[in-house]
């Protein structure tokens, strides 16, 4: 059984079918990366499983329990933590208090979750920005906030939603070995991603999007070669 | 006691012993008229931190919080008039019923989607029904108002709340001073910091595991209760309550005039506000006295024009600057105190 079970999951906003009859899983453990063009779909499915929206079919299961329609806080309680690809930090808080505010997901002790925090603002390099305000952070520093409090919030599966976007190519170097560390530490992975880099580096497995249905699925190597997925990044004339 | 002066920088601690030490002998030295201006100083800067738990903290915009004032009193001095219940004992059913009408309120915003501006509305739209609820309820005197027997007491009767101005600025001081330290302790929990989470941004902080809707409902709940309490001194202090005036919403605008000139969302704006405020009212009425002018609604416009000038220079409110100025911004890991 895998940890993340998505099976035929629909979602439609006034007609516009956004994502449609989508399958797929993210075994426990491992790094999944979810791809596709603009407007493809791929927020959306990440907002299902995140508790946002509501599927309008189709179930959701993490670890065998259903959570399609569940609530957001219940679904990161259930263990789920999430990033947003438009950032939403506590700007008027500090860069560390925005992570304690995760960290006390899991502990109600507001002493422990401060340790919690500092240990995760270590591994993704904020440690030195930890008293700025978030309103301070440039972009990419945002993206980090991010990645860490979802991650303070001592999640089995972590969903990423393009964090690498804006990040200079030593960045997301840096940002491909956290996760991989991470991933190497039990945490499983679902990530959506433009830098292409970075999804070859880092999943096993790749689910691609077009125009809310499911194109194909495989490891890097066969998504890469699947004219499928040629045709609708390059178009079909480029073939 | 040494987690509530964790991380408290020690020049604020020696300012805020000070401060303390004036409040408490002031009465000494204070005329009557002085003692009454300090009460209402203190009056405002208790109702403004109650109205901060809300909107400061947790981010939600009531503009009706005259409602639980009114509750506080009139239910108090209700049962103190009608059944000679203590004001002590009164308090419990008045703080109970306040908090309730605030959950009820909490509810159908938060359940329904209603929120910011529109939330806003609702507690105004509260406030007025029991203005008027009030103005026909005859059994507490209706438009006619409702009156505490006045006599002169030759001791305090604190048991009654009956007695001197130095009795209720004391325990006025009390009341401020515990909401302070609760306040204080609340934002170091981690209700505090659901709440500064809802306030930044609701999505993110329900992303992360906070139930908003119940974080938001103890956010009412507390303050409305709290607030009720100011009501209960509010009736025993001033010994008359008339709905047209109690409920009204320019009392509920009165009360969060301090915090958002000292400054929403941090402990001491409510403070600062409520003296700077106050003060300068108090100060323009007695220069305008002395020199012989009566111009009714002048304080209303002097209130507009504070709070003109605290919006265009320093939208944060008065003590974040001020609070550097003193140098006590060293403890800068949250914004607060």
């Amino acid at each position: 059984m895998a940890l993340l079970e998505v099976s035929g999951i629909s979602k439609s906003f006034s007609g516009l079918k956004a994502v449609q009859n989508v399958t797929f899983e993210v075994p426990e453990g491992k790094i999944v990366g979810l791809i596709g063009p603009n407007g493809a779909g791929k927020t959306t499915c990440f907002n299902m499983i995140a508790g946002v929206y509501k599927p309008d079919s189709g179930s959701v299961k993490l670890n065998g329990a259903a959570i399609g329609g569940k609530r957001p806080d219940e679904i990161c309680k259930g263990g789920i933590g999430r990033t947003f690809q438009i950032v939403k930090p506590f700007a008027g808080l500090s860069v560390l208090d925005n992570v304690v505010v995760g960290a006390l997901n899991a502990t109600a002790s507001v002493v422990e979750a401060r340790k919690v925090a500092e240990e995760v603002l270590d591994v993704l390099g904020l440690a030195p920005k930890r008293m700025q305000a978030a309103s301070t952070l440039t972009l990419p520093d945002r993206k980090r906030l991010e990645v860490a409090r979802a991650l303070a919030t001592r999640p089995k599966l972590l969903l990423l939603d393009e964090v690498m976007a804006g990040l200079r190519p030593t960045e997301v170097d840096l940002m491909v070995r956290v996760l991989l560390d991470l991933n190497k530490r039990g945490l499983t992975i679902l990530l959506i991603e433009h830098v292409m880099r970075a999804v070859m580096a880092l999943a096993g497995n790749i689910v691609v999007l077009h125009h809310g249905e499911l194109i194909s699925r495989g490891t890097p190597d066969q998504i890469a070669k699947d004219p499928k997925v040629l045709e609708c990044y390059l178009g079909e004339e480029a073939l | 006691m040494k987690f509530l002066l964790d991380g408290v920088p020690r020049s604020a601690l020696v300012l805020l012993a000070l401060f303390f030490a004036g409040l408490l002998f002031a009465p000494m030295v204070a005329n009557d008229y002085v003692l009454v201006v300090l009460v209402t100083i203190l009056y405002f800067a208790y109702a403004g931190q109650c109205w901060n738990i809300m909107m400061g903290f947790a981010g939600q915009l009531s503009l009706g919080h005259a409602l639980y004032i009114g509750l506080g009193a009139y239910i108090t001095a209700a049962l103190y008039v009608k059944f000679g219940v203590s004001p002590w004992i009164g308090l419990f059913p008045a703080l109970a019923i306040s908090g309730a009408v605030g959950a009820l309120i909490g509810f159908l915003a938060f359940r329904f989607g209603v929120s910011g501006v529109y939330f806003a509305i609702l507690t105004i739209a509260f406030a007025e029904f029991a203005r008027i609820g009030f103005d026909h309820f005859t059994w507490v005197g209706g438009a006619g108002g409702f009156f505490l027997p006045v006599a002169n007491y030759t001791q305090n009767d604190f048991f009654n709340l009956r007695g001197s101005q130095r009795m209720f600025y004391y325990i006025l001081l009390a009341m401020t001073v515990a909401v302070f330290i609760l306040c204080h302790l609340l934002l170091r929990s981690r209700a505090g910091y659901y709440w500064l989470a809802i306030r930044e941004s609701p999505e993110a902080a329900e992303a992360l595991g906070i139930n908003i809707f119940r974080y938001k409902m103890y956010a009412v709940v507390l303050s409305a209760a709290l607030t009720a309490l100011g009501g209960v001194f509010f009736a025993f202090f001033y010994n008359n309550l008339f709905p047209e005036q109690v409920f009204h919403i320019s009392r509920s605008i009165e009360i969060i005039l301090g915090p958002i000139i000292g400054g929403i969302g941090t402990l001491f704006g409510p403070i600062v506000g409520a003296f700077l405020l106050t003060g300068l009212a108090e100060s323009l009425r007695e220069v305008m006295l002395r020199l012989g002018v009566d111009l009714p609604g002048v304080k209303q416009v002097f209130y507009g024009f504070c709070l003109l000038v605290v919006v265009m220079f320093l939208p944060d409110g008065v003590w974040p600057p001020l609070k550097k100025k003193l140098g006590l911004d060293r403890d800068t890991e949250r914004k607060e105190g």
